[in-house]
């Protein structure tokens, strides 16, 4: 192995501090005493206890949550499904196409994404709120878990599969009883993806959001253009650390579990 | 004595009807035709790649054939699902649910059933006690050895009691020692339990102990199906002869075909053999002959009328119970032959570069066209 270098030990520290100086930044001054961003007041707790009679926070944390939940939840189970149609039938006639469509969303600019289902729901007539946000982000997090749990299916040894069919097991019981369990890893980290992608998403939810469904990145951006207050710190370190915990916890999931590493390793970084 | 198959009035359990299965461009199995009776125990033979795992697969329906049938009690067997089928199939490569403990991979089958608890729980620590695994039954097959995961395969397979029980390969990752005692259980399982095994091997030994009958493939094809006395004294083919054990073979013209046998010119000179049915005078015919059946001399034989060649030892091989002699032959042909150990030998009597004689009978001697 190499040593260390000054040089290297040097780029490293820059680089880091590049990516995150601004985000410590921002967690050191949701702990600062003083009501003053700029001016460093001492350590204090005093904005997250602030937070909690923050009704409207609340209010967007709770809708924020609900959204994410059930959008990754119906994202885990289309994309798996996605994911087993590309790795299990062959060949069909336009499995390039099907593809292809499927992780375009993973590509396409999010306001293009955003724009698009703005303009579906106004053409069918939906009133905007809750349920426009929650179907916008399924469209948008499912292909990420199909990337997760294919990658996971083009390892999985399908003989299980058969030697299960001729110990007498039909093929959906086989499913459930052997396939489901030994891809599970795959779909949780799935889910916990989705799950954190949907939670700090800001652009397709502000084209598809309606009255009374503000989300938490809706609410923080439009208080932060009316100035930044302490409490917007406080606000975004918990989300910072809900997403460290998602996406870490997925990506630990896929490495103990073998499968996915590659495509979580390649999402991660987004 | 059992042999359903020479009776031209039993039914066949198993019925392959010129069974073709292609990947792609190449051809795994190709046209066989073959019948498994009630009871056997038969064994599948051939190098790798040969089609013996296709054709059980064939038949356990997880392949579906591009050409032919295959039945079952004389009941069409294609259309019939593998989920369905009265077969059960230990994998080459076991195929053990990873997420399920040893005993509830043995339980698989009977769970499908949806046959009592308490009945499901005697017979599977009847199954591990058979295999003899009692021990580990609470572990997951990741924390086993080869040989005990290949025991929990087979105990998988054996417990539904199947009309037809596949084995691919099922002692591979063995000891010889445990590999023996296995055979014979798994002969004698067989027995008591009625059940008819399939199993596929490559060593040429273990199918000749186990089984009944063998079928001997190359290339997707069954080259000869025979019990293993006949496939060994009376291969039809030299590839045969030369894959189920050792042969000699010398290649030579038919001068004479009489009632006390036939007569092979050879560049070792004129051989007797006994006559298959089909050679007459001028066919170039292979005169096949193993090794344990030539007798080695250090002195020209006193009887005239046996086959004998002279020639001087090249090589000598001992491996404990026998010892291998190759001879150069005075036109360079090499011939072996295998002599018993039958005394404690101090020093050999016959030793490298010793001037000798092989002798064998017209009998031993088989005459190939192919
Ligand atoms: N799913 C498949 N796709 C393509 N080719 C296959 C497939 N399965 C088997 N083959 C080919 O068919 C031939 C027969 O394979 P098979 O597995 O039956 O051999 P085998 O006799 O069992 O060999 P071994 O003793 O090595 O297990 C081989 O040439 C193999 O490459
Ligand atoms: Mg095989």
């Amino acid at each position: 192995m190499r040593r260390a270098s000054w040089f290297n030990i040097g780029s490293l520290a820059l680089g880091l501090a590049f990516l995150y100086l601004p985000i410590v930044i921002l967690v050191i001054y949701s702990f600062n005493a003083s009501r003053l961003v700029t001016v460093w007041g001492g350590w204090s707790i005093r904005w997250y206890a602030e937070l909690i009679d923050d009704r409207a926070m609340l209010e967007s944390a709770w809708v924020t949550l609900r959204i994410a939940f059930l959008s990754a939840s119906a994202a885990t189970v289309l994309g798996t499904l996605a994911a087993l149609a590309l790795v299990r039938f062959g060949r069909f006639r336009g499995r390039v196409l099907f593809s292809g469509m499927i992780y375009a969303p993973l590509v396409m600019p999010e306001v293009i994404t955003g724009l698009a289902l703005l303009l579906l729901f106004v053409a069918i007539d939906i009133d905007r709120g809750f349920w426009t946000i929650a179907i916008a982000h399924t469209t948008l997090i499912t292909c990420f878990v199909t990337v997760v749990v294919q990658s996971r299916l083009l390892t999985f040894d399908t003989t299980l599969e058969e030697a299960a069919m001729n110990l007498g097991c039909p093929p959906v019981k086989t499913f459930l009883t052997v396939t489901l369990p030994l891809i599970a890893p795959a779909l949780v980290s799935g889910w916990m993806l989705a799950f954190t992608l949907s939670l700090d998403d800001l652009v397709v939810a502000s084209f598809t959001t309606g009255p009374g469904a503000t989300t938490l990145p809706i609410r923080i951006y439009s208080e932060v253009r009316l100035g930044v207050k302490p409490e917007i710190n406080a606000v975004c370190t918990i989300l910072i650390a809900l997403v460290a915990i998602g996406i870490a916890s997925a990506s630990l999931l896929a490495k103990f579990h073998h499968g996915g590493r590659g495509a979580m390793a390649g999402l991660a970084g987004r | 004595m059992f042999a359903p198959w020479a009776d031209p009035a039993a039914r066949p359990l198993v019925r392959f009807d010129g069974v073709s299965k292609r990947f792609g461009t190449a051809t795994a199995v190709e046209r066989v035709s073959l019948d498994i009776f009630s009871g056997e125990f038969f064994a599948l033979l051939g190098p790798s790649g040969c089609g013996k795992t296709t054709l059980l697969r064939l038949l356990a329906g997880l392949e579906m054939p591009d050409d032919g049938r295959i039945l079952l009690d004389g009941a069409e067997l294609t259309t019939v699902p593998p989920y369905r089928r009265p077969i059960n199939l230990m994998f080459q490569s076991y195929a053990l649910f990873p997420h399920l403990t040893v005993e509830g991979n043995v339980a698989f089958g009977l769970k499908q059933e949806a046959l009592p608890k308490a009945e499901i729980a005697s017979r599977v620590d009847e199954m591990l006690a058979l295999v003899r695994l009692e021990g580990f039954a609470k572990r997951k097959p990741q924390h086993l050895s080869g040989g005990q995961r290949q025991r929990v395969a087979l105990a998988r397979s054996l417990i539904k009691r199947p009309r037809v029980l596949l084995l691919d390969e099922p002692l591979a990752a063995l000891d010889k020692k445990l590999r023996s005692e296995t055979q014979f259980e798994l002969m004698q399982l067989q027995e008591s339990l009625g059940l008819t095994f399939v199993i596929v091997t490559h060593d040429q030994q273990e199918a000749m102990t186990v089984a009944g009958r063998i079928a001997v493939m190359d290339h997707g094809r069954l080259v000869q199906v025979a019990t293993p006395q006949e496939i060994y004294e009376r291969p039809t083919s030299r590839w045969v002869a030369d894959f189920i054990g050792e042969i000699n073979l010398i290649e030579g013209s038919v001068t004479e075909v009489g009632r006390s046998g036939t007569v092979v010119a050879s560049a070792a000179g004129r051989l007797r053999a006994l006559s298959p049915a089909d050679v007459t005078a001028g066919d170039v015919v292979w005169v096949a002959l193993r090794p344990e059946k030539v007798r080695i001399a250090l002195e020209p034989p006193p009887v005239e009328g046996e086959n004998c060649v002279a020639g001087q030892v090249a090589d000598i091989g001992y491996l404990g119970d026998l010892s291998i002699y190759k001879v150069r032959l005075d036109n360079g042909i090499i011939m072996k032959t295998a002599v018993a150990n039958v005394t404690r030998l101090v020093e050999r009597p016959i030793n490298w570069d010793d001037r000798v004689w092989l002798t064998w009978s017209s009998e031993a001697a088989m005459v190939l066209t192919r």
